[in-house]
């Protein structure tokens, strides 16, 4: 998977650069966000401005994210939602569990 | 006038084939000559059904086997869509996972979600394995 990393103040920025994320990709995301909480970080941002469409083992593998952040006093937040993307977090109503921002600066500035 | 479109495809039992099957279902949304409704959302909900369905097929039906294959068809005929998945495995409970569980639950949304989509969804044996048909009216 096309995944930047990069450490960002408080938390650090996941760009994911894939048009799609699914059950062939996902779980290399998880796999880094897995790896990350090892290395201690606990604050995330997941940048989905460049993905077209995410089905449930995507929306899966940041469900599995969130909840290990908040295992640890941390939190996974979103950025750059899509509108097609932003109406599958509606559908499955996990638009109430995340905190979604419209822009990478303004995720990353709430943890601030 | 209707658009009358049948695919049929088979690929291998592999992941890195949803991509190729999900783009042919938005391709056919995009290309159908006589529907009037909202066409982007139409070709995101066929990506969506047929990589949720075929995922299902691959993961939990063939158990990941990547020597088996998917079998999948297409037909848009008379204003109604059908879409039927194919698998040569044990099968899975589809009644399991129907209802939406719980939002930070990390499994189980695909069929709920081709359910929200479709208007119809079965899954019965066949001779050699089981077949997810799902049902659409287009008009």
């Amino acid at each position: 998977m096309n995944l930047q990393i990069e450490e960002r103040g408080q938390a650090v920025l996941l760009v994911v650069q894939e048009e799609r994320l699914d059950a062939h990709n996902s779980g290399e995301l998880k796999a880094q966000m897995v790896r990350l909480f090892e290395e201690g970080k606990i604050n995330l941002v997941i940048d989905l401005q460049g993905v077209k469409f995410v089905d449930s083992s995507g929306l899966g593998a940041m469900v599995s994210g969130f909840k290990n952040a908040s295992s640890r006093n941390g939190s996974l937040k979103l950025s750059g939602l899509q509108l097609q993307v932003k109406s599958m977090f509606e559908l499955t109503r996990l638009h109430r569990v995340f905190e979604i921002f419209p822009d990478v600066d303004e995720a990353l500035a709430s943890f601030t | 006038m209707h658009d009358r479109i049948a695919v049929d495809i088979k690929v291998p039992n592999q992941t890195r084939y949803l991509c190729l099957i999900g783009h042919i279902g938005e391709n056919i949304a995009q290309a159908l000559k006589h529907y009037e409704g909202d066409r982007e959302k139409l070709a995101y909900e066929l990506n969506l059904v047929l990589t949720e369905a075929m995922a299902n097929a691959i993961l939990h039906a063939n158990v990941g086997d990547p020597a088996k294959e998917v079998h999948i068809e297409i037909s848009i005929s008379a204003g109604r869509l059908t879409i039927r998945v194919y698998d040569s495995g044990q099968g899975f409970d589809i009644c399991q996972f129907a209802q939406p569980g719980h939002p930070l639950d990390e499994h189980g949304r695909g069929i709920y979600l081709i359910h929200t989509i479709m208007d119809e969804v079965a899954y019965r044996q066949t001779t050699d394995g089981h077949v997810l048909e799902m049902n659409k009216n287009l008009n």
